[in-house]
């Protein structure tokens, strides 16, 4: 008796506690509920959708849609002056530099041979780094998905490198791979030839997946287990009772429920392997020669590294990667409608 | 209503103190490679003594910063109202004609007359700073390596490939990774290939195609990048003309001889200290010359400052003879100031080493070519070593041919002249 008198006490204490909190949000409601009455007669109901959408249209026509502009208005100029109104305009002789090639697969036949050199080397990046993210996010997810003995500290294992700056991450990576780095000294405690890695072309680059990977796996690792822990338990508990097989539990229930995680999953991890820069620059400068050279970094250099800067022609390779990334988020829509469209007819 | 009037006279005094500070300002962009920050603090505070009105604040950056990101400042018209840099003639527009603003204009032409073409507008006779140190490039030997390894440290006159088999030698006995290392610089490249012969300058006064001196002198380091004999990590360390110096590798001791120059020289004094003993050399000979590769870092006032005035002042200050005597005895730079030169300095340091490094490269200026001599000031120079580096590197890395190499070059080249006419 005295327990549900304490906790009716508590409820209403609680209640009251809501309500005096909910006081200035009625004083704001009431406030801003005339002008909004007034939008809403003036423009309409679909009006009101505008009126809400308007802050976040300013800022992504500010800083995204305008600069974009601009960087289109560059890629049409020539000339090492930084302002537009300085530059002379040379219609699409910035693109045509950058295609003028003779075999598009071989860089040495072409104009702006570091450029596609640049192309060559993202294009391998993506498609390694993103199918090995994936790969290791989604194992990584299903083992911390499972019970495990110090469940939280492994999660938060994961994510740690997540938490580091580009430049910290590329920075610990150089003192572990250089010559005389970590990696070599363990090596030769252990009677093993030491390596050069970041000079030898091929180790180089596998330097750069695999450091990004380790980079930021965690933030992914991160979605696909929120997707994970979002699938219903009863469906386990169901196949189990049918004695389903887990890989057969796996490509039925797991895989297809996860599949918007992953979407996004993809489209991240897409776009970012395309913008590869920081970490890399840091990493390996882009050496040895051109081999880890990727195309934010060629922009970078060629816009406000080299000697004599030519924005045109960066604008111009920025604007075709920016293309690019709409692509490739178009293909993501596409799938991702796709799916809807399925899962609504089913 | 009083406390509000009270609090907006507050904000607005606040508001009117900070900006009257922000009058006298005067912002230094400067850059160390070794103490001279500490120095110029110094003297600044010293400056700000006896000057209270004028409140100088210095933004220590890396080179880098300077090197990239100060030109695209200047270009949006932006930047400090003082910086410390080296590519000074590319970037003369932006610099503040300060003969009508110092108190002695004769004074500047009469001591750092030698220099003011490499910081100004071809066809000018502005004053736009002073150089803080002059440089020239040349090399150094590990002596206590050579000794070890019995092996007697070649001459004055000793020619490049002196020097590489030498140097092989000794990396051979002492098991170090390189013999020979330079750093990833075309300034630093171009030494050797005007001791070969080259010359960058066309008759037109714009770059001439690479010449047989160059391909000469790139051909032999290529081969020595190679076989092992010149230190390729420091070459293929980064792709474009991003620079890399190899000081820290013959600090530790990994290599015998390395070619840099004198600014080295107060580094290795504080970092090397008593770990051994190590000279300089001078700049090896090529078939044509034996030539090092004049430069330096200068001082400039920028013409986007707004306390023009007061800017005049701290250079004038950091100008005078006593600060650059100072200057000079305390970071252990080598002068532009042709009185302090004419009376002698007194280097600060009891390193014995560096002291008598810096007799050596006072020498070695004596018998710098012309066209040596002449490029500091060249409009095109830093174009062609950007070239230069990029496409260096890439045939040191195996992925171009050297002709293939020497092509893009004149191409690079070629197309940056074309764009800076648009």
């Amino acid at each position: 008796m005295a327990e549900i008198s304490r906790q009716t006490s508590q409820r209403r204490i609680g209640q009251s506690l809501g309500e005096t909190a909910m006081v200035p949000v009625s004083l704001a409601m009431g406030l801003i509920d005339a002008p909004l009455r007034w939008v809403q007669k003036t423009f309409g109901l679909g009006g009101m959708a505008a009126f809400f959408l308007l802050p976040n249209m300013l800022i992504f026509g500010i800083f995204v849609l305008l600069p974009f502009f601009i960087n289109f208005a560059y890629s049409m100029t020539g000339g090492t002056a930084l302002f537009l109104s300085d530059r002379t305009f040379v219609g699409v002789d910035q693109y045509a530099r950058l295609f003028d090639c003779a075999n598009y697969l071989n860089p040495n036949t072409c104009a702006e041979d570091t450029f596609w050199t640049a192309v060559s080397n993202t294009g391998w990046f993506v498609i390694l780094q993103v199918t090995l993210m994936i790969g290791f996010s989604l194992v990584t997810a299903l083992i911390l998905n499972r019970e495990l003995m110090a469940r939280s500290f492994w999660r938060a294992v994961f994510f740690f490198p997540v938490l580091l700056s580009p430049v910290v991450v590329g920075l610990i990576w150089k003192w572990i791979l250089q010559r005389q780095g970590l990696l070599n000294f363990g090596l030769f405690g252990f009677g093993f030839e030491p390596h050069v890695w970041l000079n030898d072309r091929n180790w180089a680059f596998a330097a750069t997946v695999g450091v990004s990977i380790w980079a930021h796996m965690g933030f992914y690792t991160l979605i696909i287990l929120a997707g994970l822990q979002a699938i219903p338990k009863d469906l386990y508990e169901a196949a189990e009772m049918d004695g389903t097989r887990a890989m057969r539990v796996f490509t039925r229930i797991t895989l297809p429920l996860l599949m918007p995680n992953l979407l996004v999953v993809i489209v991240l991890v897409l776009i970012r392997a395309v913008q590869i820069f920081d970490e890399v620059y840091v990493l390996t400068g882009g050496g040895p020669g051109t081999s880890t050279l990727f195309v934010t970094q060629y922009i970078y250099e060629t816009g406000f590294a080299a000697q004599l800067r030519n924005p045109g022609l960066a604008a111009a390779a920025s604007i075709l990667m920016g293309l690019v990334l709409v692509v490739l988020t178009l293909v993501q829509l596409g799938l991702s409608r796709s799916r809807d469209k399925k899962g609504a007819r089913k | 209503m009083t406390k509000t009037r009270t609090m907006l006279a507050a904000f607005a005094v606040g508001l009117l103190t900070s900006t009257a500070a922000l009058a006298g300002d005067v912002r230094i962009m400067w850059y160390s490679d070794g103490v001279e920050g500490e120095v110029l603090k110094d003297l600044m505070d010293r400056f700000m003594k006896d000057n209270p009105d004028i409140k100088v604040v210095i933004d220590n950056v890396s080179f880098s910063v300077v090197r990239e990101q100060l030109p695209v400042q200047l270009e949006a018209g932006d930047g400090p109202d003082i910086a410390r840099l080296a590519n000074l003639k590319a970037l003369s527009k932006h610099w503040l004609d300060l003969r009508p603003l110092v108190a002695e204009p004769a004074y500047w032409d009469k001591n750092f007359g030698d220099q003011a073409d490499w910081m100004r507008p071809d066809g000018s006779n502005q004053i736009s700073g002073f150089m803080t140190q002059v440089t020239l490039t040349g090399g150094f030997a590990n002596k206590t390596l050579f000794d070890q390894a019995g092996v007697a440290l070649p001459g004055k006159d000793a020619t490049w490939d002196d020097w590489a088999k030498a140097s092989k030698q000794v990396a051979e006995s002492q098991q170090i990774p390189f013999p020979m290392a330079l750093d990833r610089s075309g300034h630093r490249l171009t030494a050797p290939d005007l001791s070969f012969g080259a010359n960058y300058i066309g008759a037109d006064g714009k770059p001439a195609p690479l010449d047989d001196g160059a391909k000469g002198f790139i051909s032999k380091f290529i081969g020595w990048i190679e076989d092992g004999t010149m230190s390729k990590d420091i070459w293929v360390s980064a792709a474009g003309s991003t620079y890399r110096a190899g000081a820290d590798d013959f600090i530790n001791g990994q290599v015998a001889f390395y070619y840099s120059g004198s600014w080295q020289v107060p580094n290795f004094s504080t970092k090397i200290g008593s770990n051994f003993d190590w000279v300089a050399t001078g700049s090896p000979c090529g078939p044509a010359n034996c030539t090092g590769m004049p430069g330096g870092a200068g001082l400039v006032a920028i013409k986007y400052t707004k306390n023009p005035k007061d800017v005049a002042k701290v250079m004038d200050y950091l100008a005078s003879e006593p600060i650059v005597k100072e200057f000079s005895e305390r970071t252990l730079f080598l002068p532009a100031h042709k009185g302090v030169i004419e009376k002698g300095l007194n280097f600060k340091t009891d390193d014995a080493q560096a002291k008598a490094a810096l007799g050596i490269f006072v020498t070695a200026s004596t018998g710098l070519s012309d066209i040596a001599r002449k490029l500091p000031g060249w409009a095109w120079s830093d174009t062609v070593y950007g070239a230069l580096v990029t496409r260096v590197s890439q045939a040191a890395a195996g992925e171009m041919t050297l002709d293939e190499a020497y092509s893009r070059i004149d191409a690079d080249i070629a197309a940056k002249v074309k764009d800076s006419a648009l």
